[in-house]
């Protein structure tokens, strides 16, 4: 009788698995259904937008860059205008740093929703990605009531906004905000005790609090290991430092404290929303005024020639960005978010480069799956929250 | 925001490093020679009144014309309370660095920081695979987000934006059947890898 063998089994996951997000292919090596290695392949998705964009006026790469964290939009572009302002020096009026603050939250709890949905889904919990939606379409309303864009709205412009808030929005999210924590209770109820959901991700995707240092994992990812790095809190931009939030953390580091990190942090973001709201007047100034950088208002451009001058100038020309360099991050959804951009005082950028989390938390993904089961790979890739868009750009 | 304090510590750690403050609007900025850059790198991970924990992101910059032409970019965060490097009892300060490393066109190589932050392998694949920058003592270097057989490197300044030509990633990888048989039983780690033409040869050459 021969002799039994065993061998390894070489499995790709991916790149058009419904769980991998998008398409991230995992080259997983199983010994029965224990992972012994595995290797993320990225690039698929590669469009090359950091070289698009050194071909674009400064103005123009906002609409660019919100199409690489495409579930966290306007993460993209606030972390791009800010950087670039710093460039410049603009001084942003406070009514704009109110709407910029309600917006980034707005968009967190949008980016969580989708991560709840598809998380859950993936598990199993396929009702809660029809609750999630539910949410997530009311708050993509809102976006198309501000810019017209539900996706990406392009609203967020260096040296403020496009235009004034519309009529009537300061009671579309009001009316959200009120609704929003009573639906928060019902995923928790989904969820929270649900002793499958707790099978499923207790113990599963451990990390260290070295490991997630030395992989650069910050964010959710961190605060779930007890690593209460917030760049809001750390670094604060948009005067964060004014508005009273705390910093949810959990110490087990698995699937599970991820998904208790990001439930508080969409109460915190609803927190913050409200603050930012009362903050904002209804009408009033929406850019910095400052005529070389944003256009002129439209009653003077049909009314003065130096204004319709300079209207013209912008949109033909573009701005010239003075010599040097700027990296301002956010907090975005999946972590620190920032992007680095260098100009030789020319009217385009000469480098934009996107600190992309998800890249970032790609790359780790080998380091919480190899030693566990296959099934747990999909709970894992889940609750790192990878968007692909912003791994390959 | 001034680089003095970081700057006075490196020096009197790295005697021999050519250390300079540059003028920045963000964040304190100092540029590094490549030769001693992990040494810097190592101080200013571990020395406990700098705790740079965090590495940020890696990136290069092409200033095609100048001279030198490459600049590679490394962005540090230290997070204060939130984190303390090992050894350390005393939370430093929360703060941000920028180190640059001046590369020239001809030689375009740089010690590879991955052993000081393992969070530098994928962003050092990455300015490999668009700048052509070749990280000495790198574990995996390969193309990542082109494709293997990619030729030419996208983000250098004097590659274009359109190509017409046909990228050539349909070409099958060529192993002799004894290979891939080896390959099968060996698993992953003993696979016979192919490497870039671009990536040094282990003995140098």
């Amino acid at each position: 009788m021969p002799e039994l063998r065993s061998e390894t089994m070489t499995v790709n996951m991916g790149p058009q698995h419904p769980s991998t997000h998008g398409v991230l292919r995992l080259v997983l090596e199983l010994d029965g259904e224990n992972i012994v290695s595995a290797e993320p392949t990225i690039g698929f998705l590669h469009t090359g937008i950091e070289k698009t964009a050194e071909q674009k006026k400064w103005q123009q790469v906002i609409p660019l860059v919100e199409r690489m964290d495409y579930l966290g939009a306007q993460s993209n572009s606030l972390a791009y205008c800010l950087s670039v302002e710093k460039l410049i020096g603009l001084e942003i009026p406070e009514r704009v740093t109110w709407i910029r603050v309600l917006i980034a939250e707005l968009q967190r709890l949008s980016s969580h929703l989708v991560w709840l949905g598809t998380h859950g889904m993936e598990i199993g919990a396929v009702s809660v990605m029809l609750y999630c939606f539910r949410e997530r379409e009311q708050l993509l309303n809102l976006n198309e009531m501000l810019a017209g864009f539900r996706m990406f709205p392009s609203y967020i412009r260096i040296g403020g906004l496009r235009e004034d808030l519309p009529r009537g929005f300061h009671e579309a999210v009001q009316a959200f905000l009120d609704k929003f924590p009573a639906k928060l209770d019902e995923y928790h109820k989904l969820l929270t005790k649900n002793q499958v959901w707790i099978g499923r991700t207790k113990g599963v995707g451990r990390l260290s609090r070295e490991d997630t240092m030395a992989m650069g994992l910050v964010g959710p990812m961190a605060r779930a290991v007890g690593i209460p790095y917030d760049v809001r809190k750390a670094f604060p931009y948009l005067k964060y430092d004014t508005f009273e939030f705390t910093v949810p953390t959990a110490t087990e580091g698995d699937v599970y404290a991820r998904y208790e990190v990001k439930m508080e942090e969409m109460r915190q973001s609803v927190s913050l929303c409200r603050q930012a709201l009362s903050r904002i007047t209804p009408t009033g100034q929406f850019d910095c005024r400052d005529f070389r950088y944003v256009p002129p208002p439209k009653d003077r451009v049909y009314t003065e020639m130096e204004a319709l001058i300079q209207h013209f100038l912008l949109y033909s020309q573009g701005f010239n960005v003075p010599k040097g360099e700027a990296y301002v991050p956010v907090e975005g959804a999946r972590g620190e978010h920032g992007f680095y951009v260098v100009s030789d005082g020319a009217n385009r950028p000469l480098r934009v480069k996107a600190r992309a989390p998800s890249f970032i938390a790609c790359q780790a993904l080998p380091k919480m799956i190899i030693g566990g089961l296959i099934a747990d790979v999909i709970a894992v890739i889940g609750s790192t929250d990878v968007v692909m868009g912003d791994v390959d750009r | 925001m001034d680089a003095s304090s970081p700057l006075d510590l490196l020096r009197g750690a790295v005697p021999d490093a050519a250390i300079q403050p540059l003028p920045s609007v963000d964040m304190p900025t100092l540029s590094v020679d490549r030769e001693h850059l992990l040494e810097v790198c190592a101080v200013l991970r571990d020395d406990p009144r700098l705790q740079y924990a965090l590495l940020v992101d890696v990136t290069a910059v092409d200033r095609l014309p100048a001279e030198p032409r490459f600049e590679m970019v490394y962005h540090l965060a230290c997070v204060g309370a939130a984190f303390l490097t090992a050894g350390a009892t005393q939370p430093a300060p929360a703060s941000r660095l920028r180190l640059k490393v001046g590369l020239p066109d001809a030689d375009a190589r740089v010690p590879s920081v991955s052993g000081i932050w393992p969070t530098a392998g994928w962003p050092e694949r990455e300015v490999f695979d668009l700048f052509g920058i070749v990280f000495q003592d790198h574990p995996d270097l390969r193309r990542i987000l082109m494709p293997d057989d990619w030729e030419g490197y996208p983000l250098r300044r004097d590659y274009p934006v359109q190509i017409r030509k046909d990228a050539a990633s349909w070409s099958p990888l060529q192993l002799t059947p004894e290979e891939f048989a080896r390959n099968v039983r060996a698993g992953h780690d003993k696979a016979v890898r192919r490497a870039h033409p671009a990536v040094p040869k282990p003995d140098g050459q």
